[in-house]
């Protein structure tokens, strides 16, 4: 013991120098304790493409297949249908899918390979709901506004039959188009582009 | 007299242990005002119903299968084939809601009596963070039965963290476990539910009980009963917790009870409210049931979601509503706590408020529609408004003089016996009374009858005055 007090500048150094060691080995250790909780190599490894038979569809007619455990829908458009798409970009956030997920292929007015055929993920891209499918004009319950569409029940978002959103309602874009493409005339892969690049 | 061996082991115990000490302090020489009222008994409450679902959940885990593949039949195996398996459930299910009508009780009774106010601002922090874990308990719970509302309310909410800007969808991707509601998911809402946030729940309770004992309980005049002390020490005001409040409460406790038990034994999906009728369907993620809608004592914050046209709007929205809860103590800058004292325009504000609430919360239960999105907007304005003009009206409150020590409130028997004397005079008031000529029996006999009609005169003059009271209570 001397008068002079006891020097602590190398305790403090000590104390800052574990603190810090401390820290960076927790955030070490963080590091695989956040990344278990990632899709494991299984989830991300299911997801093979589907494919569906489209032969014995009729006009008007929709069908839901499940690839990567997500609905996707598959509807087949009548030429009056057809017509009406043409009549609404004016009421439309996004007509042109600019800022919407599709594959380059579907980046037209109709968001198709083949006008008729008319392939979407059906989960509404506000939260995720599965819009219910309404083909009738002007219902009771959606006014006469409605030119038939998809409706989402949970948030009430509004969609043509090309997928694609109204203005003033929660959906922020377009619903989406997977990747898809025609073995023949009737059959469809999803999950697989016609080889080129998917957006 | 010569200590028994009892006695010995119990002091030997005592020495290394300090269980008298943690008794006294906490209950038998914990002073708390003696004149808490009705909305007092939801705290002790909460901690009942936390002890009911810490109970029926573990025993639930004994037959549940964490499993998308068998989830939802194990909850109808325990519904059908455990012996008991029915009430264990319906007590587990029926306790959160109970959970939510208590907890909203007891933050009700807050604001009324600034319970928020210098020097509890930590106990309402952790009362808020409780609420919160409690919300994410709830949700994660209402999974693990693995049915359609299970499935498509948790597909909308995880969703709700893809909407934040750069790494929203990284997040919900993380949430999830999988591109979907999946088994993963499924699973890590199991583990988050019966073990990792009740943990959090325990720890928060006693950090809010440690920080309320060591300030002190509020009352409904809102007055420090610290600040008077008799030759002991004692708060004049106070009274010790054991036995006063311990008896108290238990009186608060069979009340409880018996509402708790009519829900289990005799309605318990309370006509789709507590259990969804979409949740006796299997989850499938092919299909959205027509009408989804959480559970109640989540609809007034997805109203709030609804109301806002946009997506990362409406979640910060939501957040926002509770949030705000958080920033109470700092909002209100009166430094007067209990309503009796406060002045008109607080009142004001907080009936509309507790409107605003009951409403969202219904319209949060029914399908959209315009007329009921333009209401949703309304009261999600008054909401906020509530909150975040508060440090404005507050500031200029007329405040009554507060008392310096506890007032004398009168009993629930003397409050009877007035409303005894009254009845009489009441019931002259909203009824005539008409002669009524009988034309049954021989005519010799023929008498006048006098019947008690309701006079529409009265009545409206009942009402009126019933008004102009509630109206005059308000300033």
């Amino acid at each position: 013991m001397n008068n002079k007090g006891v020097d602590k500048t190398k305790r403090q150094f000590l104390t800052s120098a574990l603190t810090v060691v401390g820290a960076v080995g927790s955030g070490y250790l963080a590091v695989p304790f956040l990344a278990q909780m990632q899709p494991s190599v299984k989830a991300m490894a299911a997801g093979a493409p589907v494919e569906v038979d489209i032969s014995k569809m009729e006009a008007g007619q929709l069908i839901r297949v499940a690839w990567r455990g997500k609905p996707v829908w598959v509807l087949n458009r009548p030429a009056e249908v057809l017509e009406t798409l043409k009549t609404l970009d004016s009421d439309l956030r996004d007509p042109l899918s600019n800022e919407s997920e599709q594959p380059a292929s579907s980046k037209n007015p109709v968001r198709s390979l083949k006008p008729e055929i008319f392939v979407a993920v059906g989960l509404c891209t506000h939260l995720g709901c599965s819009p219910t499918f309404r083909p009738e004009v002007a219902p009771v319950d959606l006014g006469d506004k409605w030119k038939g569409g998809f409706f989402c029940p949970c948030h009430g978002s509004w969609f043509d039959l090309a997928g694609r959103v109204y203005r003033g309602v929660p959906a922020p874009t377009n619903l989406e188009i997977p990747p898809y493409r025609y073995i023949t005339d009737t059959r469809i892969m999803i999950g697989e582009s016609s080889g080129e690049k998917t957006a | 007299m010569k200590p028994n061996r009892l006695t010995e082991c119990g002091n030997w115990v005592l020495d290394r242990f300090p269980a008298s000490k943690f008794w006294n302090d906490h209950m038998a020489q914990y002073y708390a005002p003696k004149n808490f009222n009705f909305w007092y008994f939801f705290g002790s409450l909460a901690l009942l119903v936390l002890v009911n679902q810490i109970l029926t959940g573990i025993l639930l885990t004994m037959n549940y299968k964490p499993d998308a593949k068998l989830a939802f039949d194990s909850v109808e195996y325990i519904m059908r084939d455990v012996p008991w398996g029915w009430l264990v459930r319906y007590m587990h299910s029926t306790g959160a809601s109970a959970f939510f009508i208590v907890i909203y009780l007891h933050m009700f009774r807050a604001l009324l009596y600034g319970s928020f106010k210098h020097p509890r601002e930590l106990i309402w922090i952790f009362g808020m963070l409780l609420f919160v874990a409690l919300m994410a308990e709830a949700f994660m719970g209402y999974l693990l039965p693995w049915g359609q509302m299970s499935f498509w309310g948790a597909q909308v909410i995880i969703s709700l963290f893809s909407a934040i800007p750069v790494i929203g969808d990284d997040l919900s991707l993380w949430i999830r476990g999988d591109y979907v509601i999946a088994d993963a998911t499924l699973n890590r809402f199991f583990a988050f539910h019966v073990i990792a946030v009740p943990l959090v729940l325990v720890m928060l309770v006693f950090m809010h009980l440690v920080a309320l004992h060591e300030v002190g309980s509020n009352n409904p005049d809102g007055i420090e009963i610290k600040e008077s002390k008799d030759p002991w020490g004692h708060p004049v005001d106070g009274i010790p917790f054991h036995p006063y409040y311990t008896v108290k409460d238990f009186v608060g406790v069979g009340v409880f009870l018996l509402f708790f038990a009519t829900v289990i034994f005799y309605m318990p999906e309370v006509g789709g409210y507590f259990l969804e009728h979409a949740n006796f369907i299997p989850a499938d993620p092919m299909k959205t049931p027509e009408h989804i809608a959480p559970v109640w004592y989540f609809t007034p914050f997805y109203s709030i979601l609804r109301a806002i046209p946009d997506k990362f709007a409406g979640v910060i929205g939501m957040g926002g509503s509770i949030v705000v809860l958080f920033l109470m103590p700092w909002l209100d800058r009166c430094k007067v706590k209990s309503i009796r004292y406060r002045g008109g325009i607080f009142k004001k504000a907080l009936f509309l408020f507790v409107i605003s609430f009951f409403a969202l919360g219904y319209l949060g239960t029914q399908p959209v529609t315009p007329l009921a999105t333009t209401m949703a907007r309304l009261f999600t304005t008054i909401y906020f408004g509530f909150f975040l003009l508060m440090p404005i009206y507050t500031r200029w409150e007329k405040t009554k003089p507060v008392p310096k020590s506890l007032t004398k409130t009168h009993s629930l028997e003397e409050q009877f016996h007035a409303l005894e004397e009254q009845l009489p005079a009441l019931i002259d008031e909203i009824t005539d009374i008409k002669p009524v000529n009988s034309e049954i029996g021989h005519p010799a006999f023929k008498s006048t009858f006098f019947n008690r009609r309701p006079n529409p005169k009265g009545i409206a003059h009942v009402i009126s005055r019933f008004f102009k009271k509630l109206v005059e209570s308000l300033d």
